[in-house]
């Protein structure tokens, strides 16, 4: 089992580092000067190239580039154009909150898909299934922000049981989760859903079945574990899909962190702090698929015992 | 023997209409779209850009919806319904047009990498997984903090980004009807590579890139939407359906109208989108409809 763990994280190197390439070859070919930008307009063309060359912008691009994951290892991401203070620190002050954000997210649209993807596959075209497809097809069709502007003006708004901005307590994350879940929501009712009708036909369920096996154990025992697999994955894959919408929704309910983060400094072309934002949301997901991975070592035996053998 | 293939398409065609047909949510859909893009096409007929999309008209500001404005209007006085008439005509083409571009470059992409296989897949295929393992939104962000705001930079962006899935499916495609045996024949008879891939390849792999395409256009119209609403897509006074969303979202609490009907004219777009791309898969594929 470490044996599997360690090639995981082994296998994250390279992503990370073609994801930090990409990211800053973009970054890198950003028309106008961030020196130009820094300094206004009043600075002499000789002074912004001598700045340009004190910071090493003339370097060739390799020469910038592994310059810029080297002190990226040492945690040094470099300073705001804006704000001048270390792009670390406030990368780190909001953190946490997407952290909560994705986290609150991912378990509320698993514990609101497995039952309902269950129940429609095993009442197969009952009114709950028929209920639960449309809810899905619904939920995959509007925008998750919409979703979250709508729940603002419900239950803030108008009924006003929840805060509509801002982090101070759990309740905060309420509204901002369901947002953020939605549309993983929909894709894990159906996939759940078709999972489920598959495995419920294989000759085993209906082994279990035979032996005298409780359709509670059935269900849940037998169907559900092996079922779970493809679900696990599919929560592992759609854990990007759901950081996007939570940083969007980050926007919709004014929460302070990497979203938010990331659009003011895209709309200020402050470039270090776009790199460091999407540089840890990157982390953030692969760091996630990395304990699905290791989530699937555990509930796949197959897996398990491939490893275990060396 | 080509009237026998001529006889044969048609039917395979056919087929896959009169199984599509039968499906009722997938029709409804297909009216849908149909209703949305002669909307977007014969806008001009019912409504005037400028006059009534753009214009200020402070003494009709905020009015809630009713006779004269069905959809109220909106903090400047600009009738919502207007607004929302010429932003089906922006959404549907950014997504169509994202759509056709990423279509192209990740055909092409993965058309080379199925055919050739060998170290020219693994290269590309390489580069397309780095490229899938960012999200498709976080690469939108990347792109436009690169080249700025606007429609333009807005399409660059949402096509880039879009690539990597078309590759990866169009090469998946490929390498399902290469090793057949009347690719072998084609090739034997000296068929040159492009035209194998574009003539004999393609066509019988096209069903489940339209599906793709016709489910893209939708995730690109809420990816729009979405980057329009925090700032980074379109610009007002462009009526485009995410930036309505942005302006009318401070004045929600006594005018809910401002954020009811753009976010309601998304839903039906995208829907009807997801419906139609849901009943090709099911008519093209009935094994896989459970």
């Amino acid at each position: 089992m470490y044996r599997y763990i360690l090639k995981r994280i082994f296998m994250l190197i390279p992503v990370l580092l073609g994801i930090s390439l990409i990211v800053f070859s973009i970054m890198s070919l950003t028309p106008g000067d961030p020196v130009r930008l820094m300094v206004g307009d009043s600075a002499t063309n000789e002074e912004v190239q001598k700045i340009r060359d004190e910071m090493g912008l003339n370097d060739p691009f390799f020469v910038r580039y592994f310059r810029y994951v080297k002190n990226a290892l040492q945690g040094d991401f470099g300073e705001s154009y804006r704000s001048k203070v270390p792009v670390y620190n406030e990368i780190f002050a909001r953190f946490p909150n997407t952290v909560q954000l994705a986290v609150w997210g991912t378990l509320f649209s698993i514990l609101i898909s497995l039952p309902i993807g269950v129940i429609s596959a095993i009442k197969q075209y009952s009114f709950v299934d028929k209920a639960s497809l449309v809810t899905a097809l619904l939920l995959t069709s509007m925008p998750s922000f919409w979703l979250g502007l709508m729940l603002v003006l419900l239950f803030s708004l108008k009924l006003d049981l929840l805060p509509a901005t801002g982090v101070d307590s759990w309740l905060h994350f309420v509204l901002p989760s369901i947002t953020a879940a939605a549309p993983t929501v929909s894709i894990l009712i159906r996939m759940t859903r078709s999972t489920m009708l598959e495995v419920i036909r294989q000759d085993y369920i209906r082994t279990a079945r035979a032996k005298g096996a409780t359709e509670r154990i059935v269900v849940l025992r037998h169907a559900l574990r092996n079922a779970l697999l493809p679900i696990v994955t599919v929560i592992g894959i759609n854990f990007g899909f759901l950081i996007g919408g939570a940083m969007i929704a980050e926007t919709v309910f004014a929460i302070p962190g990497l979203g938010t983060l990331l659009i003011s400094s895209v709309r200020m072309k402050d470039t270090p702090m776009v790199m460091a934002s999407v540089l840890f949301v990157a982390i953030l997901i692969s760091f996630v698929n990395l304990v699905i991975d290791i989530v699937y070592g555990y509930i796949d035996p197959r897996i398990r015992s491939e490893y275990a053998r060396h | 023997m080509a009237r026998e293939t001529a006889i044969k398409k048609r039917s395979r065609t056919k087929s896959i209409w009169l199984r599509y047909r039968k499906n009722k949510l997938a029709m409804f859909g297909l009216v849908l779209l149909a209703i949305l893009v002669l909307v977007a096409v014969f806008a001009d007929f019912m409504l005037d850009y400028y006059k009534d999309a753009i214009s200020m008209n402070m003494g009709e500001r905020l009015q809630a919806p009713g006779r004269g404005h069905v959809f109220g209007t909106d903090a400047f006085g600009r009738d919502l319904f207007a607004r929302i008439v010429f932003g089906t005509r922006i959404s549907l083409f950014v997504g169509i047009l994202t759509v056709a571009v990423a279509l192209t470059f990740g055909a092409v992409i993965g058309a080379t990498a199925g055919y050739y296989g060998g170290r020219v897949d693994n290269v590309l295929m390489r580069i397309m997984d780095v490229f899938l393992a960012i999200p498709s939104m976080l690469l939108a962000i990347s792109i436009v903090a690169a080249l700025g705001t606007g429609l333009f930079n807005l399409l660059i962006a949402m096509s880039i980004s879009q690539i990597p899935r078309f590759a990866r499916i169009v090469r998946s495609s490929i390498l399902s009807i290469k090793g057949q045996e009347f690719i072998e024949a084609a090739a034997a008879y000296g068929t040159k590579d492009s035209r194998i891939i574009l003539r004999h390849i393609l066509p019988n792999a096209i069903g489940p890139i339209i599906v793709q395409a016709t489910l893209t256009v939708g995730t690109t119209i809420l990816t729009v939407s979405s980057l329009s609403f925090v700032g980074l897509g379109i610009q007002p006074p462009t009526p485009e359906w995410g930036s309505m969303l942005s302006e009318g979202k401070s004045k929600m609490r006594y005018f809910p109208h401002l954020v009811i009907f753009p976010g309601l004219a998304i839903m039906t777009a995208v829907l009807s989108l997801n419906l139609i791309g849901d009943g090709l898969r099911d008519a093209l594929d009935p094994r896989l409809k459970n």
